[in-house]
């Protein structure tokens, strides 16, 4: 930084300092207590757990952890089918919002220029109205007496009501439509920088719509494609709300069990464990996606 | 090229934006419904609208939500200015590595983890659960969007500008507050709007660290969106995108606003 002029925020110092300290406090050590509270056990007091340290009065306090909780999480069906549960639901969630997303993203980068900044703006909307308010419209469409269900009879294709809400697939619809925006404007992004003078010459050696779009846009925009599913899954991993009000009661995910251990079985350390075992699950694609980032603003700077 | 839209891409457009709004849609026209039964249309009434003035929990919770959330979005815009500064001015120092990285920790992870951990600690240190333990909770959460904003903005913020400002003689207190701030205004701006939003629209972390006293808006929602579908929630829901909409129509205006006076004296080089 030589020869940099000396401002108030070219030394880190105190400015540091506040907003590290708040940090520290209120992410890192909470984090820890997790750790420590799922090696707990769960007894019936205030807190709801066993410290993790006894001290009989004399001589060294005695370590008492105990990985019960994890050999649970392996051993219990209900855990294992949550983890299960996460990862197909999100999965699912992420194939549709990405089949509903990509011919969206295409058409928005085809739109004519002064078009675009208006439909940007119409996808992002709906993403600023209540996260609550956008799950509670699939109940009114997709219950019994939902819209659906009326327009359905109304054609004469079922005489019974379909029941859709409190399945897999209504959950799986919720996530595809509460992170839309975020599977569409990585894609977008991407699609709006190429060149289109490369789907002429594919149209040129021949290549009808279809292939050019299968063979030359959508490789070209694999960055944008990964980086918006990666955006739709992560948070789906721990959706509590989504499943919760469009799933059934068998509709098991992590966040959502992690909330009912904590909620109704006031089971503390369990609700740890499954927590740790969150993050674990996220950390991977976390860590990918950022390497990925830092990938693209190293050939950014060449 | 043409840039003219084909069929396919027309219907692509069409079928999208029908899925983003047609839920919205069909919640707000059916909250001018008279019938107690949702699903069937008895006449236009505002009848419900009047039901939900008289809700006094309801007004109570509002009142909450909108208290926290402005408090928690002053907080972060503070510690996230200052953060988002630290971190696009000084290359290096020890920690920066530890304080890029758990700016970016509460916004990867999912709500669930941050109030279980928030709450833990609050447990740990004896405070006293409420509309406060929410207010640092959602704080927490927001300063790390604040950071990012404010970070970006600075790194196309042109130094020349403070540079001259220093060897015309001002203080570097007074070209930060004189130079610097007006220019990365809108950064921090759009950061605290964002913060406000994101309190308001929270339930995942307000429910673990809320105590018996404080119930913001989304609990309540919530509490009654369990449920079931009724008028109440419709007409609720329809006040709510009613106000997103004309929060964003503002934002939007003082955007342009502030774009035509920063051309005006063109402080930033992007």
């Amino acid at each position: 930084m030589a020869g940099a002029p000396r401002t108030p925020f070219s030394r880190p110092g105190l400015v540091a300092l506040l907003p590290f300290l708040w940090l520290v406090l209120f992410v890192l050590v909470p984090l820890a207590i997790v750790f420590k509270i799922s090696l707990a056990e769960s007894v019936l007091a205030r807190p709801p757990y066993t410290p993790l340290f006894e001290w009989s009065g004399e001589g060294w306090p005695q370590l008492r952890a105990s990985f019960a909780n994890y050999t649970l999480l392996i051993e219990d069906d209900v855990y294992r089918r949550s983890l299960w549960g996460s990862l197909r639901i999100a999965a699912l969630g992420t194939l549709a919002a990405l089949a509903i997303g990509l011919p969206l993203a295409y058409a928005m980068s085809r739109a004519p220029r002064r078009m675009q900044g208006t439909l940007l703006l119409a996808v992002m909307l709906p993403f600023w109205t209540a996260f609550l308010i956008r799950i509670y419209a699939w109940m009114v469409l997709l219950r019994n007496e939902g819209l659906v269900n009326l327009a359905l009879r109304a054609l004469g294709i079922t005489d019974v009501p379909l029941a859709m809400l409190g399945t897999e697939g209504a959950v799986v619809l919720g996530i595809a439509y509460a992170y839309l925006p975020f599977m569409v404007l990585p894609i977008y992004a991407s699609l709006e920088r190429q060149d289109p003078a490369v789907l002429e010459a594919a149209a040129d050696l021949g290549a009808p719509p279809a292939a050019a779009f299968w063979s030359v846009t959508v490789p070209l925009a694999r960055p944008g494609i990964l980086a918006g599913c990666l955006l739709v899954f992560l948070p789906a991993l721990g959706e509590v709300v989504i499943p919760d009000l469009l799933g059934g009661s068998g509709t098991l995910m992590l966040g959502r069990t992690i909330w009912t251990e904590f909620f109704q079985n006031r089971d503390w350390p369990m609700a740890g464990a499954l927590t740790i075992l969150l993050l674990v699950v996220l950390g991977g694609p976390l860590l990918w996606l950022q390497r990925q980032q830092a990938r693209l603003l190293a050939q950014a700077e060449r | 090229m043409r840039r003219g839209l084909s069929a396919v891409n027309l219907c692509a457009l069409a079928l999208g934006l029908a899925f983003l709004y047609l839920p919205i849609l069909v919640v707000i026209a059916l909250s001018f419904n008279e019938s107690r039964l949702v699903s069937v249309w008895g006449g236009f009434s505002l009848r419900w609208y009047g039901a939900v003035w008289q809700n006094e929990a309801l007004l109570a919770a509002v009142w909450v939500s909108l208290r926290v959330a402005a408090f928690s979005a002053t907080i972060a815009l503070v510690l996230g200015t200052l953060a988002g500064l630290v971190l696009a001015r000084a290359a290096q120092f020890r920690g920066r590595t530890m304080l890029a990285g758990l700016v970016y920790v509460p916004l990867v992870m999912p709500e669930v983890v941050t109030g279980l951990a928030l709450l833990l600690l609050f447990v740990a240190l004896e405070w006293e659960r409420g509309a406060l333990t929410i207010t640092l909770a959602h704080a927490t959460l927001s300063l790390g969007f604040v950071a990012v904003l404010v970070q970006s903005r600075m790194l196309s913020f042109d130094r020349a500008l403070e540079e001259a400002a220093l060897d015309l003689g001002a203080t570097p207190f007074g070209a930060f507050f004189q130079v610097t701030l007006p220019a990365i205004w809108p950064a921090i701006l759009s950061g605290w709007l964002l913060a406000f939003t994101l309190s308001l629209d929270d339930l995942v972390i307000a429910s673990f660290t809320s105590g018996p006293g404080a119930t913001t808006l989304p609990m309540r929602l919530y509490g009654q969106v369990r449920l079931g579908v009724s008028p109440e929630i419709n007409v609720i829901s329809t006040l709510l995108i009613g106000l997103a909409a004309l929060a964003l129509l503002v934002a939007s205006l003082a955007q342009k606003l502030v774009r035509a006076r920063t051309e005006a004296g063109a402080p930033m080089r992007d």
